[in-house]
């Protein structure tokens, strides 16, 4: 522990939204320039899952708490090897981190990752700017990237969009790997990298699945060489109309009536290949405290959300789709979005959620021993 | 899944006189939950013996008995009243003791009286140390986490001796089954400690019953308020974190919410345990708080213990949140599921989520050791504080510095100029947990100790150390800087630094500092509780301030009238004043004025958010004053700020608002000095011809004795301005007055001590008018039943007078000529 020198030079930083507002603040992490689509996370815990989980690929996070990095980092909580934000935007960044797991400042790590960040702005109003005008493309400059702010806008203008990105190659490993199960080895799972999070295959090989992570390009043909009990497809970052290979992949495993799970961007991918649409929301759901409902129990469960497009598919009816009905499992509470989809004639389900919940509750892990009931069924 | 219908009426216990460990928060608890049960179409009945409630009020309930709160009498009520079910989980400790005495003699099988929001088997498992340690054994089989402090359930002293060698020797803690507010707990560190504590312990224990547990002491301490329905759907509404370790009760401890230290792996893992514990418990519905001690060297957690009922915490944390606990523990009582009950604020979300703060809040309890200066001020496991303050800021330092601002006792804010004191004997000091340990860590760090040492001497966590040296270099750079520059000013107030702060270390008086600041155009802005960080809109004006950049203060048409609060509860006052604004706020909504409520008591009905039509939880001091009026009238018409309901704190600052041009509307300022001012006050009464005991003024000894030696002893003799009798002392000779005027530190030329002949085997009698300058409203005579010189808040009184004192209060009666510029109630 040592005493922080107050003082000393700050360096200056900007926010720059596409409309043309302008956040006025202090570089946090590195120093320089980055671009990407702003949105907020409301998790007031987690900062270091929500930093190295892949799908914020491409994405400048607002955290809406305002004291981030109070327990540093550690070498357990990553969700990947590496931070995937392109930009992160905090109010009150700690000065002293302080937790017995910690092993360094949250400061050193994204200045050592290159992450560019801006601190102590005025973040809620920030975050109620991104709420009622949509979350849209944003620029961070610290050092010598500050230009006068119209030089700045002209800048984020030209920047990529969200909508229409194809972004799964890009997070998603290049080698198939194998995450062996936890105690004795029950099943085997073809889990389709879209952009994993590192707890959803230890999720599955605590209930003794014996995980292959296979490369977003893998193949019908890929999928089935590992012999799998049940194929997975995991969350990730971009644009779901864009992923029409994973689409064609699914609906392979689908034809064959595997057991099947998808995660996030796995329920959008299931959407599309049951024939249904995607379309972008607003600002979308990024937190750890929606209320979901389980519409087949009637349970609510509090759980972590990251997700800035949705499925377009109906509440009120079952459809029939290509593989037989389908219909709407899970909906958030809040404003109805489908948050769930299975279907009743093939053993196929997916929630938009994130039952892995890291950061999170645990209240959907129930979702992994649902994937082994249809692993059982299927054998039986 | 709706409402049951087969409760038409429900009998609702509340918690009678505030004690320490029980004070308002079940009137602001007990109120929402009446207040709900009406709205749903039940008959509700009402028991509670405490008529300076809100609770009490004929409109709050259908049938309401002002009786005392014991099974005896509550049983004859049942028996009048024959209602379907009795809610007991809102009025604290008492309510749930008397409801289980109720269960377990029968009373309820025989009149058929169904107990809603708990079960006696759930309060038993929560309550009863011995059944609580095996819920949390089933949890840790269940989920693999939390274990109980190892421990040894004792029913006698032999008992005791053979426990603490069980448990490996000393610092040994000692905790009392099913008593209120930890009373009789506490640590002991040899024999003759522990023979004390467990004895007192025993003898408490309505069970004869003590646990010794071994010592985590230096851990840290966090809280969790959850909610379950019926469905089984859980949620948490709120994470409070301690900053101080173990060894002080919450209740005085100053508590963070959100937890500020935890990762989301170890939250998780509080969050697991604490609705499994819910579950194994059997909380069928409702809300409950779970504590927790968490090892700061490996995370080790241990379940402290569990309060099955709406508690303290959990008005705290519906203010903090926005989330109101006890009136959704009444819906679910009967028989709503979280999901079917809409979220208030945002009216447009359901209430089976988990509130996300994105702001800090920061309790601070308020001590009145100085009233018993025999009594230990060491903060132990037995809550010893008498209110409490909350404040919310956009970070922590601004959070804390407001809360210990709103406590408004000398001292209680920083300081940062004087001498310090010796580092090692400050740092000694720190140890002891008292009230006034986080001004003595402060001084420590000003005379030079390191962060390390501050951890080392208090446990306190390393982050919340930092902060404290956070403040403390501001402090400094304020004292060095040349000049106040608007970064600097703006650097200061965005960590909570307040005008007389900074007038303290540059040397400058507090409205100095004002006008520079207002003049670099560094004013707060005011943020809303929304209970999602902004996510979705919010609909209830509720407000804290912050120096940030956007302000949420929306315009409005309509004239607005700014109701002062009256602040911390302490000896002296209670929720009485609470009661008046409450009432102030309803009648002026009545009479077409927009309301604007400013208080910063999280015990109370006025800091409902349903309450006023405008919330601002704030410190009052005239500074945070003169920015909401600022705010409000930038957003409308200001009617005037109403200062003469809320007790002593507002009716000390109603002249300094005036001089800032604040319209106060009711009893003026200068009427207040003149009733206040014993000197003021003496010539009103021999202008209207009335007697008084002979008095006079003084500022120094010599002119006390004058005074003393023509009126002759005994004397009372007292500061203006004060409330609740503090520093009153009857004086029986000259060199206790000599010691008095010596003691006494608030005495100034403006601020003078008064003295008075005492008056020995003297009637008291209490007159409360009402006088709107033309007609007075007597509304009642009470009679002291003891003799005058017992302080009137400490004596029993009855009303009507008896008749012999009729003759002498008609002799003093009206005092309308006395209260000459008095709009109001006087007493």
């Amino acid at each position: 522990m040592t005493t922080s020198t107050r003082g000393a030079a700050k360096t200056p930083a900007v926010l720059v939204l596409e409309d043309g507002r302008v956040f006025r603040g202090r570089a946090y992490g590195a120093v320089g320039e980055t671009f990407g689509e702003a949105v907020f996370s409301t998790g007031m815990t987690g900062y270091q899952e929500t930093l190295t989980d892949p799908s914020y690929h491409r994405q400048v996070v607002v955290m809406t708490a305002p004291h981030v990095g109070n327990t540093g980092v550690n070498d357990e909580d990553m969700e990947s090897k590496r931070i995937w934000v392109s930009g992160y935007v905090v109010r009150d960044p700690a000065r002293v981190p302080s937790n017995w797991r910690s092993r360094r400042s949250l400061d050193e790590e994204l200045a050592a990752q290159g992450v560019v960040g801006i601190s102590g702005i005025d973040t809620r109003a920030l975050t109620r700017h991104l709420r009622e005008r949509g979350a849209m493309r944003v620029g961070i400059f610290s050092g010598d990237a500050v230009q006068d702010d119209s030089a700045l806008l002209a800048r984020v203008q030209e920047a990529p969009q969200m909508k229409g990105a194809n972004l799964s190659a890009e997070v998603a490993t290049t080698e198939p790997y194998v995450v062996p199960a936890i105690g004795e080895k029950r099943f085997t799972v073809a889990a389709v990298d879209l952009g994993i999070k590192g707890m959803t295959p230890h999720r599955m090989a605590e209930r003794g699945i014996e995980v292959h992570v296979l490369p977003a390009t893998a193949s019908v043909d890929d999928v089935y060489a590992v012999n799998p009990d049940g194929v997975f497809f995991s969350n990730g970052p971009g644009d779901p109309a864009t992923a029409d290979h994973a689409v064609s992949v699914m609906q392979g495993v689908l034809e064959r009536g595997t057991p099947l799970f998808g995660i996030c961007f796995g329920n959008q991918i299931l959407g599309r290949a049951l024939g249904f649409g995607t379309y972008k929301l607003k600002y979308g759901h990024r937190g750890i405290n929606q209320p979901v409902q389980d519409r087949t129990t009637g349970k609510v469960e509090v759980t972590a959300h990251n997700h800035g497009f949705a499925v377009d598919a109906p509440l009120e009816k079952v459809s029939e789709t290509p593989f037989g009905r389908a219909e709407v499992s899970h909906v958030c509470l809040n404003d109805n979005v489908v948050e769930g989809l299975q279907l009743l004639d093939r053993p196929a389900f997916s929630v938009q959620y994130h039952p892995e919940a890291a950061a999170g509750p645990h209240d959907a892990a129930y979702l992994f021993d649902r994937f082994v009931s249809l692993m059982e069924g299927q054998r039986a | 899944m709706p409402k049951r219908t087969d409760i038409q009426s429900v009998l609702v216990i509340g918690s009678g006189p505030i004690v320490i460990g029980q004070a308002a928060e079940f009137d602001y608890s007990g109120t929402q939950a009446c207040r709900v049960l009406k709205a749903e179409g039940l008959r509700v009945i009402l028991v509670n013996s405490n008529p300076a409630t809100i609770m009490t009020d004929p409109e709050i309930a259908d049938a309401t008995y002002v009786e005392p709160i014991t099974p005896e009498f509550v049983e004859k009520i049942i028996a009048k009243e024959r209602p379907d079910a009795l809610l007991p989980t809102l009025g604290g400790q008492t309510a749930l003791n008397t409801a289980i005495s109720l269960h377990e003699n029968g009373v309820l099988d025989k009149h058929g009286v169904e107990l809603i929001g708990a079960n006696v088997e759930a309060i038993h498992k929560g309550e009863d140390r011995d059944q609580f340690k095996e819920v949390v054994e089933e949890v840790r089989k269940k989920i693999g986490h939390g274990e109980s402090a190892r421990s040894y359930i004792c029913h006698s002293m032999d008992d005791v001796l053979k426990g603490v060698e069980e448990l490996g020797g000393y610092p040994v803690v000692v905790r009392p089954s099913f008593t209120m507010g930890g009373a009789g707990s506490g640590f002991a560190h040899d024999e003759e400690e522990l023979r004390r504590i467990a004895g007192t312990g025993l003898t408490l224990s309505p069970t004869t019953e003590v646990l010794l547990e071994e010592s985590i002491l230096g851990w840290k301490e966090y809280e969790l308020e959850l909610m379950r329905d019926k469905h089984d759907n859980v949620v948490v509404v709120c994470s409070i974190e301690n900053f101080d370790p173990m060894g002080v009760h919450t209740g005085d401890s100053i508590t963070v919410a959100p937890a500020m230290t935890l990762t989301d792996r170890e939250y998780q893992i509080l969050r697991d345990i604490g609705i499994a514990v819910i579950r194994e418990v059997g909380v069928d519905t409702g809300g409950c708080n779970i504590q927790f001690a968490v090892n700061p060297v490996d995370g080790r957690v241990i379940v402290i213990e569990m309060n099955p009922r709406v508690s303290r915490s959990s008005a705290l944390a519906s203010k903090a949140t926005g989330f109101p606990i006890a009136k959704i523990a009444a819906k679910l009582a009967v028989g709503y599921t979280l999901d079917e009950i809409p979220n208030d604020i945002t009216q447009e979300t359901p209430a089976s989520f988990e509130p996300t703060l994105d702001y800090v809040v920061v309790k601070a309890p308020r001590f009145a050791f100085e009233k018993f200066p025999s009594a230990d001020s060491t903060l132990t496991t037995t809550m010893k504080s008498v209110g409490e303050a909350m404040a919310i800021g956009r970070n922590f330092t601004e959070a804390f510095q407001k809360a210990l601002r709103s406590l408004e006792k000398k001292g209680s804010q920083f300081t940062f100029v004087g001498e310090t004191g010796d580092k090692d004997e400050l740092l000694r000091e720190a140890v002891r947990p008292t009230d006034g340990r986080i001004n003595t860590v402060m001084q420590a760090i000003r005379a030079g100790a390191t962060p390390e040492e501050v951890f080392d001497y208090t446990k306190i966590d390393p982050w919340f150390v930092d902060q404290l040296f956070l403040i403390k270099e501001i402090a400094d750079e304020l004292a060095e800087a040349p000049e106040l520059t608007a970064d600097l000013l703006a650097e200061a107030k965005r960590h909570g630094f307040s005008d007389t702060q900074i007038g303290e270390i540059r040397g400058l008086r507090e409205d100095v500092v004002r006008e520079v600041r207002h003049a670099l155009g560094i004013r707060p802005v005011y943020k809303t509780v929304d209970t999602c960080a902004a996510e979705f809109a919010a609909k209830t004006p509720y407000f804290y301030s912050s120096y940030d950049e956007e302000t949420e203060v929306a315009p409005r048409e309509k004239a607005a009238v700014i109701i002062l609060g009256s602040g911390p509860n302490r000896i002296g006052q209670g929720i009485e004043f609470d009661y008046s604004c409450v009432h102030a706020s309803f009648a002026l909504s009545d009479a077409g004025y927009e309301t604007v409520m400013v208080n910063c008591n999280p015990e109370t009905v006025s800091t409902d958010y349903d309450t006023s039509d405008r919330l601002y939880f704030e410190p009052l001091t005239l500074e945070d004053v003169l920015e909401i009026v600022h705010a409000e009238q930038q957003a409308g018409p200001v009617a005037g700020v109403v200062v003469q309901l809320g007790g002593q704190t507002p009716l000390g600052l109603s002249q300094a608002l005036k001089d800032n041009g604040v319209p106060i509307v009711g009893t003026s300022p200068e009427a207040i000095h003149a009733a206040e001012d014993r000197g003021a006050f003496g010539r009103v009464l021999k202008e209207a011809g009335l007697p008084a005991p002979k008095h006079g003024t003084a500022t120094t000894f010599a002119e006390a004795k004058a005074i003393a030696d023509e009126i002759g002893y005994p004397v009372l003799v007292r500061p203006s301005y004060v409330l609740g009798g503090r520093g009153m002392e009857i004086v029986y000779d000259e060199t206790r007055l000599e010691a008095y005027i010596a003691e006494s530190t608030e005495i100034s030329p403006s601020r003078p001590v008064l003295v008075d002949r005492f008056l020995d085997d003297a009637i008291e009698i209490d007159v409360d008018a009402l006088y709107d300058g033309e007609e007075l409203y007597l509304g009642g005579v009470m009679e002291h039943i003891e003799e005058a010189g017992i302080h009137s808040g400490d004596s029993a009184c009855a009303l009507p007078r008896s008749p012999s004192a009729a003759s002498t209060s008609s002799a003093c009666a009206p005092p309308r000529r006395a209260s000459r510029g008095v709009s109001g109630c006087a007493a």
